[in-house]
């Protein structure tokens, strides 16, 4: 760092690869001093002459505006206020030409000067260190000063970086052929330059501020150095006259021997470079109080009868100036906007001159030839000689042609910083530049497509998913309806229980708790329903097993001298059991038929079929017994049976004899 | 039994091969063919059915199958030489003879006209068209996508098709024609 300074101070520049050495052409216009001109009977300016957004109107049409009154308050993204240049009335606020080679409309205010040139209210400040940085920056800001260099960038945006600036860099190369206008302002205005320069050091604190001049401008340059001769810590280069030095990164390359990395700015490698301009015009805002409406512009050209350098307002139509200064219109008269190296065909005349308009230019056919038909490239390679970023124009060309945007990216297209060198040198005239700058468009629009694509396909499954999720609601409904419903009623009827019951009770505190104990008890009462109440059969029950009991026991008393073997007897009282139930079964019958009295009949064969089945089982056991007793013995079984017989008949009379007294019907 | 032997190791090692092929199957599945989704990314995601598929994924699935890739008029030259290179076959012109860049347009509802009837609402893929039933409707020019889809439902045909205007940003240096005016 300390190698460095001692070299810059020694006065060491370090040339930028490639530039051009075209006609300097500026001597038409630096000899006379800046002039004033007269007011133009219309001024359009328009809301936009920077790289941002545009304020907030604050104006309306038929209002009458002082010379310096903000006609735009500014908003978020990078926005600058515009001023009326002079007193007047609005005539209207709409679309006007804009200073773009499309020349497409932008929204304008058009002030109708009214001759008095009326100054507003202006603060102005005697000395800078009384004021602190924020008050600074916003003083900037609302002057709404923007680079006059070209690309107009909010100055107060550069003016308050965070980044740690080592070299504060004022670019009064000027490299343009024809344009003067920073020089003669150098010349008339140096020790306003140099206070603008002090301004910004005390903003910046930068370790070194240097002043880049091109070896034409000698009066600029020693008129310089006479008004920084106070200040050690500014230094005024000259640079030897190649074009492009005067492109930002060229420049800091010349000055400092440093490189601004691709896709980067010149704060990242803490560099900060202004015009000449748009210091004067910081100086102008902060100690006179005075916004930007006015810069100085170099009308020249061949047709031009005095060509020179005037202070024109903003938003003076380019007729006016030309008008001015003395205008004889060849056939087919272009006006360029700008140098011829980088500058644009105007289509119209009736455009406003804007905060970046350096410089008005209207060639005869001799000194800048129409372009002629492209030719077929010859790879001389005289371009990629001419580039100052070093790029390979030609082989960019061929993939401009065909449209192979990726490899121009890969070919670092956006480095190239359209100085129209390649272009200036081709001997088969082919506009370079030209397909760059359409290439440049394409990439940037093919990436704002890729982004619409890919927010319409997140809204396109957005919307399919959502079409989905109804149509799968929509035939849920049919079958989720029944129970949420039924559901919904229990609530409902619970929800009234618990409503009735506090009504009752009165005391709306317990009334939750009284409810949910009623519900509770009717639950349990409806579950004590529920369950089946089999006291009477359980009584049956018992009957039938007493019934049972007596019957068995009756048997056993009969049958037990005879039924000598165990296991016959044991099958025999089980079917017995068997036929005792069934009996039991038409007793109950029978029992429950006696409350009532009804159906005597039934009775009465019920209890003749029990009879004829108690003998039929009796009769079957005693056989079962006498065959076994048979097998032992073999004794007159004849006799046995016939015995049985008539026993069996005579119990069945009497039973039924019996039954025949009980039932007197 | 050296027949038998060959016949055990082998049969063991196709055991073992298969098991492994098997569980890789498994385990390395790739879900979803990946060319569909990279040509997913090239289409414009209009949604216009143009070429003859319910939307750009349907289309972009049967390229992956075959189709042809020049079905696509609102991608128009650019998207046919991206698929071109992705699926290396010959970029062929536009089926249909459309123009090689198609012009961007936006849907544009006269709202004086519109009776509310929500029929362009449920066309529009992108859910680009507000409005409801007997409101008048309107379009979200930054989310429409130009598909054309909301003209044909419309009963009154309050529905435009404007081309979109250039901006600074979008316009682009005319190359063989430098404009030139007669300077009054």
């Amino acid at each position: 760092m300390e190698k460095l300074l001692e070299q810059i101070k020694h006065g060491t520049v370090w040339p930028f690869p490639g530039g051009v050495h075209p006609p300097q052409q500026k001597s038409q216009s630096n000899s006379e001093k800046i002039t004033r001109l007269p007011l133009p009977d219309k001024l359009v300016v328009p809301l936009k002459q920077h790289i941002g957004a545009h304020g907030k109107l604050i104006v309306d049409k038929g209002d009458y505006v002082q010379k310096g009154q903000a006609l735009t308050s500014p908003t978020a993204n990078w926005s600058v206020p515009v001023h009326a240049p002079t007193s007047g009335t609005i005539l209207e606020i709409a679309p006007s030409p804009s200073a773009h080679p499309s020349a497409l409309p932008e929204l304008s205010v058009i002030i109708k000067p009214d001759g008095k040139d009326t100054w507003c209210q202006r603060q102005q400040v005697s000395n800078i260190k009384t004021i602190d940085h924020d008050e600074l920056i916003n003083i900037i800001h609302q002057a709404g000063i923007s680079g006059m260099g070209g690309a107009g960038f909010p100055t107060y945006v550069k003016a308050n970086t965070d980044k740690k600036i080592d070299f504060f860099i004022v670019n009064a190369v000027e490299c343009e052929p024809y344009i003067t206008a920073d020089d003669v302002l150098m010349r008339e205005h140096a020790v306003e330059v140099v206070q603008g320069i002090e301004i910004m050091q005390q903003l910046l604190q930068p370790t070194l501020c240097i002043v880049g001049i091109e070896d034409n401008k000698p009066q600029a340059i020693s008129a310089m150095q006479k008004a920084a001769e106070h200040n050690e810590h500014i230094i005024i280069q000259s640079v030897p006259t190649v074009y492009p030095s005067g492109g930002e990164k060229q420049l800091i390359k010349l000055l400092t021997n440093q490189e601004v990395p691709s896709g980067g700015i010149p704060a990242d490698i803490g560099v900060l470079v202004h015009n000449t301009g748009t210091l004067f015009a910081i100086q102008q805002a902060v100690y006179e109080g005075k916004p930007l409406i006015e810069r100085v512009v170099t009308v020249t050209g061949n047709t031009i009868h005095k060509p020179g350098n005037v202070w024109a307002l903003l938003g003076t139509e380019i007729k006016h100036l030309l008008d001015c200064q003395g205008f004889s219109p060849v056939p087919q008269q272009r006006v360029v906007m700008g140098g011829p190296m980088m500058g644009f065909t105007l289509p119209t005349v009736r455009i406003g001159v804007v905060k970046t308009t350096n410089c008005i230019l209207a060639p005869d056919h001799n000194e800048l030839a129409e372009p002629g038909d492209e030719k077929a490239c010859i790879r001389c390679s005289a371009c990629a000689d001419a580039c100052p970023v070093s790029l390979l124009p030609q082989q960019m060309q061929w993939f401009a042609k065909s449209k192979e945007y990726e490899k121009l990216q890969e070919h670092n297209l956006f480095d190239c910083i359209e100085c129209g060198a390649c272009s200036y040198v081709c001997p088969s005239e082919i506009p370079l530049v030209q397909y760059y700058r359409v290439a440049k468009v394409e990439i940037k629009e093919q990436q704002a497509d890729k982004i619409k694509a890919d927010r319409a396909k997140e809204r396109f499954d957005a919307r399919k998913e959502r079409l989905e999720r109804e149509q799968a609601e929509r035939q849920n409904r049919h079958k989720r309806k029944p129970t949420t419903k039924s559901a919904d009623e229990k609530q409902k009827v619970a929800d009234a229980l618990a409503r009735v019951k506090p009504k009752s009770d009165k005391d709306g505190e317990k009334s939750a708790v009284a409810a949910a104990i009623a519900r509770a008890k009717a639950k349990k009462q409806q579950g004590e329903q529920l369950e089946p109440d089999n006291s009477d059969v359980a009584k049956e029950r018992a009957i039938r097993k007493q019934q049972a009991r007596q019957y068995k026991e009756e048997k056993e008393s009969q049958g037990s001298s005879e039924s000598t073997d165990d296991k016959k007897s044991a099958v025999a009282a089980a079917i017995a059991r068997a036929k005792a139930k069934k009996a039991a079964q038409q007793n109950s019958a029978e029992s429950q038929d006696e409350n009532t009295d009804s159906a005597p009949v039934d009775d009465k064969k019920a209890a003749v079929a029990a009879a004829i089945a108690r003998a039929k089982a009796k009769k079957a056991a005693q056989q079962n017994s006498t065959e076994s007793q048979d097998e032992n013995t073999d004794s007159s079984p004849a006799d046995d049976k016939k015995a049985a017989v008539a026993a069996a008949i005579a119990r069945a009379k009497e039973k039924k004899r019996q039954k025949e007294g009980n039932n007197p019907s | 039994m050296t027949l038998l032997y060959a016949l055990i190791a082998l049969g063991s090692l196709a055991l073992i091969f298969g098991v492994i092929l098997g569980y890789a199957a498994v385990k390395f599945r790739v879900k979803g063919n990946p060319i569909v989704e990279q040509i997913d990314t090239i289409l414009p995601q209009t949604q216009c059915g143009q070429c003859g598929y319910p939307g750009c994924r349907p289309y972009a699935e049967a390229i992956a199958n075959g189709d042809e890739i020049n079905k696509c008029p609102p991608g128009g030259e650019s998207t046919v030489k991206k698929l071109s290179e992705l699926m290396g076959v010959e970029a062929k012109p536009l089926a249909g003879g459309e123009q090689a860049e198609p012009i961007k347009t936006v849907a544009y509802i006269r709202e004086d006209e519109c009776i509310g009837c929500t029929k362009c609402i449920q066309a529009c893929p992108v859910d680009a068209i507000v409005g409801a039933t007997r409101q008048m409707h309107t379009v979200l020019i930054d989310e429409c996508t130009g598909c054309d889809l909301c003209v044909e439902p419309c009963p009154v045909d309050c529905i435009d098709m404007l081309p979109l205007a250039p901006t600074k940003q979008s316009w682009k240096w005319q190359l063989d024609a430098i404009p030139v005016t007669q300077i009054d």
